[in-house]
């Protein structure tokens, strides 16, 4: 059975009952050491969540996306919009057709707390319902609330008579 | 067991939780910056913060040795 310290009148004790033990002062060593480990698993976890933020920045900066198609021109009316998921399944995006020859596409998660944002027509503007943060319509920067960044834009390109999307563009990259 | 010693390794462990303590603050801090970075598309302050990350977990586990050691040692 494993024992606790090299204290030689206790080495024949199980671990549970040093851990556990009926002495005040003892009590209160056991009580900062596991404080203790505790704060160090903490940092531990703190640690591991930095590598995975820095992996999944190397992951996102190598995954090279084909261009989609996402519409055929004319497909939506002016002012109107049309969703669309890329580069995932999962990552919803809003295709907005401002003009007659003026398309916008923006990520469509809010950078606050992720909500659907929807664009206004009368604003000329990209609304999130959930704590009114607004962005422009035009470069998707902030324009009101607690969004800490501008929306992702999708970079576009129009081939013949249809859209595609080619590039999910970030703060970063503008 | 000597009143003194242990009342010495007391305030010693207390003040090696403190210093890990204030080492997970900035650990907390750093991991935040870089996910704000990151989900900005500035990916280059991940590397520097995981480096500077692990250095901190690695003194935090040598202070976690510190304070074995100091309790052993008091409970002797």
């Amino acid at each position: 059975m494993k024992t606790g310290t090299g204290d030689p009148d206790r080495s024949d004790l199980p671990l549970w009952r040093e851990e556990i033990s009926f002495r005040d002062e003892d009590e209160r060593y056991v009580a900062r050491r596991q404080f203790g480990r505790f704060l160090v698993l903490t940092s531990a976890a703190m640690f591991a969540g930095n590598v995975w933020i820095w992996l999944r920045s190397r992951m996102h900066r190598a995954a090279s996306v084909l261009a989609v198609p996402i519409a055929r021109l004319g497909e939506i009316a002016v002012g109107e919009v049309k969703t669309f998921s890329f580069p995932g399944p999962n990552e919803p995006c809003l295709l907005i057709r401002r003009g007659v020859d003026d398309y916008v596409a923006f990520e469509q998660k809010c950078t606050h707390l992720s909500c659907a944002v929807v664009y206004s027509r009368e604003r000329d503007r990209l609304e999130c319902p959930c704590h009114l943060g607004y962005f422009s319509a035009t470069t998707g920067a902030v324009l009101q609330g607690p969004p800490p960044r501008p929306l992702a834009r999708i970079r576009l390109e129009r081939r013949d008579d249809e859209l595609f999307a080619l590039a999910v563009e970030t703060d970063g990259d503008r | 067991m000597d009143r003194s010693a242990q009342r010495k390794g007391l305030t010693a462990i207390n003040g090696a939780n403190a210093l890990i303590t204030v080492l997970v603050i900035v650990q907390m801090w750093l991991v935040s910056a870089a996910l704000e970075s990151a989900l900005a598309g500035r990916a280059d302050a991940a590397l520097p913060a995981a480096i500077a990350s692990g250095v901190i977990f690695a003194g935090s586990l040598f202070l976690l040795r510190f304070v074995s050691r100091v309790d052993r040692e008091t409970r002797r």
